[in-house]
């Protein structure tokens, strides 16, 4: 489902090289986790598939179900089914937490030719899932992300990908500020969209949240390369050992 | 070669130019306050870009002796205060409208029209009184000149909890209009009134509103604009504020070659809240856009709370202006004075010149002030449209968030929701 082939990433600003030809293909229905040490390129790798500015691509490809993901704005990729929580969702005060998913839901309905819901529909549906993820209506109310608490903030991401329905799920550090409790439910809210069709590319520091969101496939990123992919076991034995062994073992 | 001509001679030329160019009311209970006026204008003469307080607006278009032509907006939009049931007072190019008009009378007021009223009033010795004494210690010779020649405008004395807003709709018709109008609103003790504007007035348009709070009064004032692209407007707000009272005004402003918003506001009594806010949004791709807010806020009394909140969108070159203070006087212990000016510029053409000033002479209180300008943050931009929302509608969320916390200021849900549908019609037009 969504192929990356030869990636290859620098920064527009400046001649630094992020990532180095990655090569990575996350089937429809898979969980795949990319785990790797601070700076290795895995932040980076969610802002390249979803668009956003400050990068230049400089030679590889990312598809999403054959379409090529690097042509398209980042709302088109959105359209096309990609979906990115946010490691730090973004505060958007006086803008209504409801207003802003709905008008995020209708646009890619009417980006994808089918037809609005309406307000009543919409308040139905999202009233379902924010129950299933412990958000009550007063969050729904309030400004977009604005005095929410961590926890909130990425209970708000996983709402917004029930809403929108994507085809390819990218979690950006999603557990990062997250306490036991809260990072059970937002593994659930993640488990509950896992229907055997939707793609999943968890990207995280600590094993801990595989821990509750299983992942089929581990891939260890270092260097702006995939040096290392294995099964669910590869990230035990990081967080038994470090990067270190790791690293050492590839060079 | 003839030695140039001092500066006081240009500005006695210019005032002689403008008054000979008008026909001044004569008799009635305002005649001892426009000769007043009319003095105390030959005396300070009209004001020049040289001005302190002109310097980042120029007032040549508001002091000619002719008014430049404006064309009339031929406008599809229903009427923004529509869905409010409130008592409307029409004036078409500054001229009453009595057949467009509600009947003007209404429990808890009293309306009477300025051209109307014979020789006794209830406002004499109060016309002009308000506007005179904002004249220290920053001149504004244009209230003057509206003291002395307004040909109408309506005398408000609100004596309990009034059912509904007053609107004054001003509508612009004619493209030669040039139109000065005055009122006085006089709130006593304990009264509540809700005063709507809206509308073009004019192809320039100078009013002049004197609002007199008692003790424990309520003014909520809501102001739009009109739209059309060529009209020049200065307006004033002259308020005093007793002790327990509230004053809440709100400006919205959308086009217009040229805008002028000053408030004077005087509170001078204990424990009094005054808030005053602004939203502007301005596009100078077909015709220039200029708009300036000039407030100043005196603090008298103590225990007093004052915020001023104005918010400028800019775009394709257009100029937004923010001239405000608080100034604390002796004595004015508590005080809790705040003021913000923001602009968000939507290209590296439009520009935002902002002058805060605090002047404090009291030693326990707290007084705050800021002012920024920058563009749409990249990373709201990004976060938009990462969700599926096109560039253009992510934009225009985000202009509208910019504007949140002075739309805040507007109490009643129903006309911040009517203000709100504005500025969406407006950004949608420009996408």
């Amino acid at each position: 489902m969504l192929e990356i082939k030869n990636l290859h990433v620098k920064l527009e600003e400046e001649d630094k090289v992020i990532l180095k030809g990655v090569d990575l293909t996350v089937e429809a229905g898979k969980v795949h986790a990319i785990m790797g040490p601070n700076g290795s390129g895995k932040s980076t790798l969610s802002y390249v598939l979803s668009g956003r500015g400050g990068y230049e691509v400089t030679g590889g490809s990312a598809t999403l179900d054959g379409a090529e993901l690097l042509d398209m704005e980042p709302e088109e990729r959105a359209a096309a089914g990609l979906f990115l929580a946010f490691q730090y969702p973004v505060e958007i005060p006086g803008v209504g937490n409801m207003t802003f998913l709905r008008t995020a839901v209708n646009a890619q309905r009417k980006a994808r030719g089918e037809p609005e819901v309406s307000a009543a529909e919409f308040l139905k549906l999202v009233r379902a899932q924010a129950k299933l993820l412990n958000i009550d209506a007063e969050m729904l109310k309030r400004p977009v992300n604005v005095g929410f608490s961590g926890g909130e903030k990425k209970r708000n991401e996983i709402l917004q990908m029930a809403m929108l329905e994507p085809r390819m799920c990218i979690l950006d550090e999603t557990d990062s500020g997250l306490d036991v409790d809260a990072m059970r439910l937002v593994a659930d809210g993640v488990n509950a969209l896992r229907d055997g069709k939707r793609g999943f590319l968890v990207i995280t520091h600590y094993q801990r949240l595989l821990d509750h969101i299983k992942p089929d496939v581990v891939h260890i990123m270092a260097d702006g390369r995939i040096i290392k992919t294995g099964g669910p076991e590869l990230a035990r034995e990081v967080e038994e050992n470090g990067y270190a062994d790791i690293l050492a073992e590839v060079q | 070669m003839a030695a140039p001509k001092p500066r006081s001679d240009l500005r006695a030329e210019l005032t002689a130019a403008r008054l000979a160019a008008l026909d001044l009311p004569q008799g009635g209970f305002t005649a001892p306050a426009r000769a007043d006026a009319l003095a105390r204008l030959q005396a300070m003469g009209l004001p020049t870009r040289r001005d302190e307080y002109w310097k980042y607006t120029d007032p040549t278009a508001l002091t000619a002796a002719d008014a430049s032509p404006a064309a009339v907006l031929v406008d599809a939009e229903a009427p923004v205060f529509e869905a409010i049931d409130r008592l409307k007072i029409v004036f078409v190019d500054g001229v009453f409208d009595a057949a467009a008009s509600d009947d003007l009378s209404l429990e808890g007021l009293e309306i009477s029209r300025l051209a109307e009223a014979g020789d006794i009033h209830w406002a004499q010795g109060l016309y002009g009184t308000l506007e005179a004494k904002g004249q220290i210690p920053v001149a504004r010779p244009l209230a003057v000149l509206n003291s002395a020649a307004a040909t109408d405008g309506v005398l408000i004395r609100v004596t309990g909890r009034v059912s509904k807003p007053v609107e004054l709709i001003y509508r612009h018709m004619s493209e030669a209009s040039d139109a000065i109008l005055h009122h006085f609103v006089k709130i006593e003790p304990q009264a509540d009134v809700t005063v709507l504007e809206s509308g073009p007035g004019a192809s320039r348009f100078n009013t002049v509103m004197e609002v007199d709070l008692g003790a424990h009064a309520s003014f909520h004032h809501i102001r739009v604009q009109g739209r059309d692209h060529h009209r020049r407007a200065v307006t004033h707000v002259f308020a005093r504020i007793a002790s327990e009272a509230t004053f809440k005004s709100f400006t919205l402003t959308m086009n217009g070659a040229l805008t002028r918003n000053e408030a004077v506001l005087d509170i001078v009594g204990d424990h009094a809240t005054a808030h005053i806010a602004g939203a502007t949004v301005g596009d100078a791709k077909t015709v220039p856009f200029h708009q300036d807010d000039t407030v100043f806020v005196t603090h008298a009394g103590t225990h007093c709370e004052s915020r001023q909140v104005f918010k400028k969108v800019l775009k394709n070159g257009a100029t937004g202006v923010f001239q405000g203070k608080i100034l604390v006087k002796p004595g004015a212990q508590k005080t809790d004075g705040y003021q913000i000016s923001q602009a968000l510029l939507l290209d590296g053409d439009s520009q935002f010149l902002a002058k805060p000033e605090l002047e404090i002479y009291a030693d326990d209180v707290k007084c705050s002030h800021g002012s920024t300008s920058g563009a749409i943050d990249d990373t709201a931009l990004f976060y938009l449209r990462s969700r599926g929302v096109p560039l253009a509608e992510a934009q225009a969320l985000l202009v509208l968030s910019f504007l949140g916390d002075a739309i805040a200021e507007i109490e009643d849900a129903d006309i911040a929701e009517a203000i709100t549908a504005r500025l969406e019609a407006w950004l949608a037009r420009r996408r």
